[in-house]
């Protein structure tokens, strides 16, 4: 219980880290951060078997770090070192480890959904025991690939946990506008699966809705589509003004912060004690701060190298 | 790689007969399929139903609904799942069942499959094949007619092919199965019924080899898919006037084997490319800048020419899709042309 607390927690600063470092200019690009959302990353992969898979969204620095990716090796990549996860070619928008299982994070909204039914396919062919989660955003609900995946998974009972992240906003477009009233797990319907909308900011509801989900899978009955209302405090992207939301509702959302809200309930129930928790989050700025320290030091990648990884 | 060789009722199998580029296909398929566990298909109608051109036939009673796999109308998905499938240890062989159509399964070859090792740092392969008819000459208008390849071979990551006989049909296919990187194979819709000699045995043509189909002196004619054997014939017509016309077929768009193209128009100094795409932004284009950047440009005693689909959409009407696209007489003239240049 106290390491997803810690998860959450690192998740968290590393996320701010990466936030400062790109004010500084140390990290380029663009950058997208789920703060507010560490719940959905930490209670899912939680639920999985190390062995499993996962694939990721442009807002995966989360699904990475809780899949158990070194957050050294996820700073310099960022910053786009040689010691990288993708020796400095991917950057946070594609970052992958795919010895622990994460096959990547995707800049196409979707774009991982048919791909994630391929794993899931392969998996069952190979009479294999891994199931794969796929996350993808409420947005990427709305693309024809979330229909061409759901659909393929659910006639061939494929060993997929489909987790929506639905932090209401797809940029700026709101589910409200952008869907028929309706949840997004209700679509499960469609494809004569089971759906779910949860509270993606309890972390335990998370745990146990993909616990569920992942049996059910692993059994070989198929997939599932588990919708997690949420929030994204920042902004999309680094280029967000925030034109379309109120302080009013990011404040109401910042009072609902999953890690407080389980800190809590560690205390509340014994589990932890106020000093801990204090030690915690100073080990966690540590190994931060640490990851920052490999980062900087660690080479930039040679050009005349540049072209050996595009075929293998 | 003899084991699956089969044995004719007189006992002593011929080691090459006739086959149609649709069935040295198929046997690729089948010889791949039985011989590594991990080789699947899937697609659009290629189960029961055979392919829509037939291609895939009877395989399905062989391997089983398993390994044939029929999908839904889900071209994403298709291309989709073949990702997932090649980076957890499979390889698939989809089918995209009109070329066309992969304009719907475009981010997932352009995007997904194409840039996946790279952005990984190395770290992943994806040995994916996608098999689909292009092309025009069935009469079956603008949506089903096109030749995209130049589309693909732009996108370093992916590897382009695009056989012309069944030889290679087959020897490529096998290539492309045993290749670590996507690899799309463009067939002709043409060609599907068109017949040569096809080993029995299991081989590989190496990708990334063009191959001179006909030696010549006077001019080079640099063609592949469809348009080799309207070269070819081309050739032999204007070879009775005294013009010795050497062929070459391209076989693979990328890797582009350049060397044996430079050779050649070295040898001849004079080239005309042929493909059956439209001129603008097509495959030709490459071929003649890589040229004229080449040392051959030293050796050229005329301008570099290229013949290439009209710049339409592929028409309904036989005759007006028929002058869409080269055919022998244009490349006789177009040769004789350049021979008197
Ligand atoms: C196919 C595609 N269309 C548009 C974009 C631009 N884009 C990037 S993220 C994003 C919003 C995605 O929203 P959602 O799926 O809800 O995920 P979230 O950002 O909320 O995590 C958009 C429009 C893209 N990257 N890919």
């Amino acid at each position: 219980m106290i390491e997803l607390l810690r998860q959450m927690e690192l998740i968290r600063a590393f996320e701010e880290m990466a936030e400062q470092l790109y004010v500084r200019g140390l990290i380029h690009g663009t950058m997208h951060l789920s703060i507010g959302q560490e719940a959905c990353a930490v209670g899912a992969i939680a639920a999985l078997e190390p062995r499993d898979f996962i694939l990721s969204t442009h807002r995966g620095h989360g699904h990475c770090i809780a899949k158990g990716a070194d957050v050294r090796r996820m700073m310099a990549e960022f910053m786009g070192k040689e010691t990288g996860y993708c020796r400095g070619r991917g950057g946070s928008m594609h970052i992958a480890d795919v010895e622990g299982g994460n096959l990547g994070a995707n800049g196409i909204v979707a774009g991982g959904l048919p791909i994630a039914a391929g794993v899931g396919l392969s998996l069952k062919m190979q009479g294999r025991r891994e199931i794969c989660m796929a996350f993808f955003g409420d947005g990427a609900a709305n693309e024809g690939a979330f229909h061409e995946a759901l659909n393929s998974a659910a006639i061939w009972r494929l060993p997929i946990v489909f987790f929506c992240e639905n932090n209401q906003y797809a940029m700026s477009m709101s589910v409200r506008e952008a869907f028929p009233g309706i949840d997004i797990s209700a679509r499960a319907a469609a494809y004569n699966i089971p759906g779910i909308t949860i509270d993606g900011n309890d972390l335990l509801a998370v745990y146990d809705a993909v616990s569920v989900a992942a049996q059910r899978a692993r059994a070989g009955h198929g997939p599932t589509l588990i919708e997690a209302k949420t929030y994204r405090w920042r902004g999309h992207s680094k280029s967000d003004r925030n034109l379309y939301r109120t302080q009013e509702e990011i404040e109401q959302w910042k009072a609902r912060d999953p890690i407080a809200r389980f800190r809590r309930l560690l205390i509340d129930e014994g589990i932890l004690d106020a000093g801990r928790a204090a030690e915690l989050t100073q080990a966690v700025k540590a190994e931060i701060a640490e990851a920052v320290a490999f980062a900087e030091a660690s080479p930039e990648p040679d050009p005349a190298s540049m072209e050996d990884e595009v075929y293998a | 790689m003899t084991a699956y060789v089969q044995s004719t009722p007189t006992g002593t199998p011929p080691a090459t007969r006739e086959l149609s580029y649709a069935e040295a296909i198929r046997e690729a398929l089948r010889q791949e399929m039985r011989r590594d566990p991990r080789v699947f298909l899937l697609g659009e109608d290629i189960g029961v139903y055979g392919g829509a051109f037939g291609v895939t036939g009877d395989l399905v009673h062989e391997f089983g609904k398993e390994r044939v796999r029929d999908t839904p109308i889900s071209e994403q998905a298709i291309a989709g799942m073949a990702i997932g499938a090649a980076i957890t240890g499979l390889r698939p062989v989809a089918e995209i069942q009109f070329s066309d159509f992969i304009t719907l399964s475009a981010d997932q070859l352009v995007n997904q499959a194409a840039k996946m090792r790279f952005m990984f740092g190395g770290k992943i392969s994806v040995p994916l094949v996608l098999r689909t008819p292009a092309g025009s000459g069935t009469g079956a208008a603008a949506q089903h007619s096109q030749s995209l390849e130049a589309w693909f071979a732009h996108i370093p990551g992916l590897k382009v092919v695009v056989p012309a006989t069944p030889h290679d049909a087959k020897g490529l296919l096998i290539a492309a199965i045993r290749d670590p990187n996507p690899v799309i194979v463009f067939e002709h819709k043409l060609l599907y019924r068109t017949k040569g000699p096809v080993p029995e045995a299991l081989y590989a043509e190496p990708l990334g080899q063009a191959l001179v189909r006909r030696p010549g002196k006077h001019l080079t004619i640099i063609a592949y898919s469809v348009m080799v054997g309207r070269a070819l014939a081309a050739a032999e017509h204007i070879a009775q006037e005294g013009i010795d016309a050497e062929v070459i077929d391209v076989r693979t768009l990328r890797p582009l084997d350049e060397a044996t193209l430079v050779a050649s128009v070295c040898k001849t100094g004079r080239v005309l490319i042929v493909h059956e795409a439209v001129r603008t932004g097509g495959f030709g284009g490459e071929i003649a800048a890589r040229l004229a950047e080449s040392e051959a440009f030293d050796f050229l005693d005329a301008p570099i020419r290229r013949l290439a689909g009209r710049e339409v959409p592929i028409p309904y009407n036989r005759t007006l899709e028929r002058s869409a696209v080269p055919q022998v007489e244009d490349i006789v003239a177009a040769a004789r042309a350049l021979a008197q240049e």
